[in-house]
């Protein structure tokens, strides 16, 4: 957590003292007003032994102590003022940081922390640290201070007394600390099993007819009824913990307040509290506010506690993210050459704390208006080439070289400036197409566009929307079809005239005819282009000028379609499967 | 936006609960829409614990009425100390004779009151929570064996996390509001009228000035809490956004990597990122000032007692102890008002959430049945007789149809993506009934038989391979749980899984979770033996295969092919062979069955059978 605080600026100290300075000064008066009271009392005490009217003498104390009131108040409202900003602050200035660096990290990276747990990290890991940061800032400078003075005024007027405090302070913390050691660890429980409640309930739902068909539902039945009764006997079990917490703490308070007082009593008989016994009286009354101002503090101390240390958690959490650094470095050369020429010379890769690996000693070169495709299946590796070519991953062995210079040398803007990328599954951003089709490009023109869109066989859907290239794409292109975000995924890899265009496997969602379409009207973009095209369809990849066969990360083939289907086994197991399949509806 | 433009927005899900947001969860501004109706139902789920329930009432207003006391009495025991003070004026000195005795009496009176209301107090939170704890566990059985009795329409039209929310979510609400707000809200009341009684026998005058403020706490509360509710709901949005954004960089982040677009994103990052500032700070600030206020409401309470008591005692009319006791009550008196306001807005937002639980349990269930007519033997034979159906009543997508497959033919169904495949699956399974013809299983109409019994006529195997939470031999025998385990292993052979289900760990009793690594080829061939040991004379199937990996996929056909053998099948058909080798094609197009019949009479027939078929062709012949 502590690491989290180098985002305040110097300034924000100076803040933070400011609030430390509020809350003593709030203390303080809020401390004043017993001893007010006290006098008061004296006050009164001088009327009835002298039967002079102390009106106006009462009347300003009582000015005074609202004046004290009004202060203390009014430096509450600054000091939580300040502390909410700065809390709030610090969350702003985390979650930046954090959020600019992931978009750093390398694909490494990303699959060592998954995708999930980054967006945990940056979205409720946050909100806690900044509740944390919020109440400690408020709270956690303030008990100690209210402790603090408490006991200073306490032990001042009388330490038998005092003793009785403390002793009222361990019972509340005995009580507080034994409920939280017994609850602590339930509440793990309830969330497990709130989710096993969850997780049966949504296996029927997903299976419903599943399980209507296998008459299944008195199995489904019984499952539910053993997670909803674990559930339930979890939760009576914490609840009953509170049931007895509430009532202990009222116990404890008015037994403090009963004890101080029959004490005083004693020691007042005995002449041991104050020079007389009316001022005995006055300091007796006053020492029972002060108690429970102890009291209070001490319980928001062990409340903190128990409470941070979940905060402390997630801050940990975002700092193992901070502190990890991307695995691949950027290079320096910034100009690429006209001609295109990339080449794979003996590469193999291998995952991080893998054991094998998923490349081995691959080999091949191609140059620009060349159209080259990778096949195999899962897990052959034919996926990781491409993961490689984008410098997601650096090589482990071997070298890959775009115009005889390393991948490794380019700068990201030069590498990325040639890459026109399109994922296997059609990537959409919250926005419009426009701001879909131009991303990370700077003034395009509609012209280009809509000659993307065309080729892309997707014009359809800018023409019959009144609002054109202002259609609005929601979060994860959530209101397109997967086949329409694959083609627009498609048309902005074309809006960015790359040198090189990438097909991961992009045109599995699109029907029979409009992949032929598309394909034909792709063709003289490719001539100027070099290709490279992922397939699991034969008939995607068979026109393509080199295919490269892969099986198991090694290579097993090369060749046309025409060599391979006479020549490669492993071609022709594939071949034949999907010639058979070739299907008439699509899925 | 105008109302003729709201009204012009096609409804599309009814049932998306208007206000459904984070607010809801968080307790603070949602509103039943029939408050009665909602209080009613819920009433009937006390109703059997009546009498716990109305015991814990009274303990919790008897525990509270002890408490009240105390102040009171603890300010008798400064009132016999100051009247044992007698001052000597000549003197000039104090002489005590101070009544223990009478001091004594009441501490024990005390440390017996303050028991005694413990005991009542622990005894009625104990019993709160058993009740609580049996309502919500009751209300989540129901809604569970609800689940059970709702025809499939309704899982088709409602998103899963709905029903999964009112599961979770919402009975947590409503045992939440139970547990704490019920005991509360009485407690609080006693609480509010025992003070005043208490403070008025102590005096009119400084109750009087103690409820000055009275007015001034609930003004300030009001106006903070409607602030905070408008901020947090600002922050709540703000906070979607940012997240939503979040998710998408992350998730596709190499996307962005590859188009250089991290300042973009970066700048609407920072956008979203300053807004939620503004929001969160204002909504942090404002509910962090409820507490301080509460306490200066309170002080200033204090310093008004301090004074006019005072003043009063000065005059002899007053004594110290009674001072003392006002200044508890008051300290007493604001916390009760407090909750009893929180406790209003916690059932509020309870009822709002059993509102959701009850309209879910009071959804309308499918008929149950009698079953009337016993079948053995079924051979398979299955005629459609002027079978029309449609989803919605008024839209008809199937228009008399008619077709007669004999006992073991197979049916191919073919058709583009979306063309309604699966609801030939709803109304052979009967998921669905017809709007009017029938489909008949060798002769018998399916709606004279049980749902039940039209199930177990058929083996199925879906695309979405649906495995449960339980071990492989559980999963295998789902649909017949008294098959032997040599019937069970004997399916598996003929699936092709039986040695990799003897590769694992555990073998046929692994346990299959999230944490069990089955690739997708892997569930269907388990599918397929689950089908397989259910051992149903009809079949429907789905061919397709997607993700697989070649040699997966070729023991997955001919797993099915197994399968198929000797049953009357229908196959979503997406290999060239099945469907050239059919008996008869059913081919759909937009959810209705556009034409019928074997490879050959279709392609003469010309038709979009015909058309998808050459469609096919000409693009072999291009490459």
């Amino acid at each position: 957590m502590f690491k989290l605080f180098k985002y305040f600026k110097w300034y924000h100290w100076l803040f933070i003292l400011l609030i430390a300075f509020l809350v003593y000064g709030q203390v303080q008066m809020d401390l004043l007003l017993p001893e007010y009271m006290g006098k008061i009392i004296l006050l009164i005490n001088q009327a009835t032994v002298t039967g002079i009217s102390q009106t106006s003498a009462i009347l300003n104390e009582g000015g005074m102590m609202l004046l004290i009131t009004l202060g203390s108040i009014t430096s509450t409202v600054i000091a939580s003022l300040i502390a909410a900003r700065l809390g709030t602050r610090l969350a702003v200035t985390v979650r930046h940081a954090l959020f600019g660096h992931i978009q750093t990290f390398s694909a490494a990276e990303m699959n060592k922390f998954s995708t999930p747990s980054l967006i945990t990290r940056s979205t409720n890991d946050i909100q806690q640290v900044q509740m944390a940061i919020i109440m400690m800032l408020r709270m956690l400078i303030t008990a100690p201070i209210m402790a603090f003075s408490g006991i200073r005024k306490i032990t001042s007027i009388n330490l038998t007394m005092s003793l009785v405090v403390v002793g009222g302070v361990v019972a509340i913390l005995v009580l507080i600390t034994t409920i939280f050691i017994l609850v602590g660890p339930k509440f793990a429980r309830i969330q497990k099993q709130t989710d096993d409640v969850n997780q049966v309930t949504r296996e029927t739902l997903t299976g419903i007819r599943v399980v209507r068909a296998h008459h299944a539902e008195k199995t489904q039945e019984t499952k539910f009824e053993h997670v909803n009764n674990e559930l339930t006997k979890t939760q009576l079990f914490v609840n009953k913990a509170f049931a007895v917490m509430n009532p202990g703490m009222n116990l404890i308070m008015n037994g403090l307040n009963l004890a101080l007082i029959t004490v005083g009593a004693v020691l007042i008989g005995n002449n041991l509290l104050g020079s007389n016994p009316i001022e005995g009286l006055s300091l007796q009354i006053q020492f029972t506010s002060y108690a429970m101002v102890i009291l209070i503090a001490f319980m928001i101390l062990i409340m903190l506690f128990i409470f941070l240390p979940r905060a402390w958690v997630s801050a940990r959490r975002i700092n193992e993210v901070l502190q990890t650094q991307s695995s691949i470095q950027e290079g320096r050369v910034n100009d690429v050459e006209d001609e295109l020429h990339i080449a794979f010379k003996n590469v193999s890769f291998r995952y991080p704390n893998a054991d094998e690996d998923v490349l081995k000693n691959v080999s091949f070169e191609a140059k620009k208006g060349d159209m080259l495709a990778f096949i195999g299946s899962t897990g052959s590796g034919k996926s990781t080439i491409i993961l490689l070519l984008l410098r997601f991953y650096d090589v482990t062995q071997g070298e890959i070289l775009i115009n005889g210079i390393n991948i490794k040398e380019y700068s990201f803007d030069a590498l990325y400036q040639m890459m026109g990328y399109v994922p296997q599954k059609g990537t959409l951003f919250r926005g419009d197409i426009q701001t879909n089709l131009s991303l990370g490009q700077k003034d395009v023109d509609e012209e280009r566009m809509i000659k993307a869109l065309s080729i892309a066989q997707i014009k359809s859907l800018v023409d019959e929307s009144e609002a054109g290239l202002h259609r609005t794409i929601d979060q994860g292109g959530a209101n397109v079809s997967g086949g329409q975000k694959q083609r627009l995924s498609i048309a902005r890899a074309l809006v960015k005239r790359p040198r090189i265009l990438i097909f991961d496997d992009s045109f599995s969602a699109l029907d029979y005819r409009t992949d032929r379409e598309l394909r034909k009207a792709l063709k003289p973009t490719m001539k100027e282009a070099l290709t490279v095209i992922i397939g699991q369809r034969i008939g995607t990849i068979m026109d393509a000028d080199h295919i490269i066969v892969l099986d198991q990360g090694e290579v097993v083939g090369q060749g046309t379609h025409h060599e391979l289907v006479l020549a490669c086994k492993p071609y022709q197991d594939i071949a034949f499967a999907q010639l058979s399949k070739e299907e008439l509806g699509y899925v | 936006m105008s109302k003729h433009e709201q009204q012009s927005e096609p409804n599309l899900k009814p049932t998306v609960r208007p206000m459904q947001g984070p607010m809801g969860r968080m307790g603070i501004g949602e509103k039943p829409k029939s408050m009665k109706k909602a209080l009613k139902q819920l009433l009937s789920y006390i109703k059997p614990y009546r009498t716990m329930f109305f015991t814990m009432i009274g303990f919790a207003m008897l525990s509270a009425a002890l408490a009240i006391v105390g102040p009171k009495l603890l300010g008798n025991i400064t009132t016999e100390i100051q009247k044992g003070i007698a001052y000597n004026p000549l003197a000039g000195t104090f002489e005590l004779s101070i009544n223990y005795t009478a001091i004594f009496q009441i501490v024990y009176l005390l440390i017996a009151l303050y028991s005694l209301s413990l005991l009542f107090n622990v005894t009625q939170g104990v019993l709160v929570s058993n009740m609580t704890q049996k309502i919500s566990k009751q209300l989540r059985t129901d809604l569970f064996s609800k689940m059970e009795r709702l025809p499939l329409k309704y899982f088709d039209q409602h998103p899963h996390g709905d029903t999964l929310s009112r599961m979770t979510n919402d009975i947590d609400t409503i045992g939440q509001a139970l547990n704490s707000s019920v005991s509360t809200l009485f407690s609080s009341i006693t609480l509010v009228i025992g003070v005043l009684i208490m403070m008025f026998t102590i005096s009119g005058w400084l109750t009087l000035v103690a409820l000055v403020t009275l007015p001034l706490t609930s003004l300030i509360m009001g106006i903070i809490m409607k602030k905070a509710r408008g901020f947090f709901r600002k922050q709540q949005q703000t906070l979607g956004q940012l997240n939503g954004h979040i998710e998408e960089n992350y998730t596709h982040q190499q996307v962005i990597k590859t188009y250089r677009a991290e300042q973009e994103m970066m700048v609407t990052f920072d956008k979203h990122n300053k807004d939620l500032y503004q929001t969160s700070w204002k909504s942090q600030f404002i509910s962090g000032l409820m507490m301080p206020l509460t306490t200066f409401v309170g002080n200033l309470s204090y310093v008004a007692i301090s004074v006019v008591g005072g003043i009063l005692a000065a005059g002899g009319s007053l004594m110290l102890g009674d001072i003392q006791s006002m200044l508890m009550y008051v300290r007493t008196f604001s916390q009760p008002l407090g909750n009893i306001a929180q406790s209003l807005t916690m059932t509020q937002t309870a009822l709002a959430a059993s509102e959701r639980v009850f309209e879910f349990l009071n959804e309308k269930e499918m008929e149950i049945e009698e079953e009337t007519k016993k079948i053995d033997q079924i051979k398979g034979h299955i005629i459609f007789e002027h079978v029309r159906f449609g989803y919605d009543e008024n839209k008809e997508i199937i228009h008399d149809f008619n077709a007669n497959i004999k006992a073991g033919q197979k049916v191919a169904i073919v058709g583009p993506t979306g063309a309604g495949k699966t609801t030939l699956v709803n109304l052979l399974m009967r998921f669905y009934e017809l709007n009017s013809g029938s489909i008949k299983i060798d002769g018998i109409p399916t709606t004279s038989l049980t749902r039940h019994q039209v199930h177990e006529l058929f083996g199925m195997v879906l695309q979405d391979t649906w495995l449960f939470q339980g071990t492989i031999r559980e999963n295998l025998k789902y649909g017949n749980p008294d098959a032997s385990d040599e019937a069970m292993i004997e399916a598996a052979k003929a699936a092709n899984i039986h040695h990799f289900i003897k590769s694992l760990p555990f073998g046929y009793d692994m346990v299959l979770d999230e944490n069990a690594s089955l690739s997708q080829g892997q569930k269907q061939l388990l599918t397929i033996a689950r089908a397989m040991v259910a051992n149903a004379p009809m079949l429907i199937l789905d061919e397709a295969t997607s993700s697989v990996d070649v040699r997966t996929e070729l023991l997955i056909q001919e797993a099915m092919d197994n399968l198929m053998k000797g049953r009357t099948t229908f196959v979503i058909a997406h290999r060239l062979s099945t469907i050239k080798n059919a008996d008869i094609i059913f081919v759909l197009r937009d959810g209705n069955i556009v034409e019928t019949g074997n490879h050959q009479a279709l392609l003469e027939q010309k038709g979009f059978y015909a058309d998808l078929y050459y469609s096919q062709f000409e693009e072999r012949e291009v490459s």
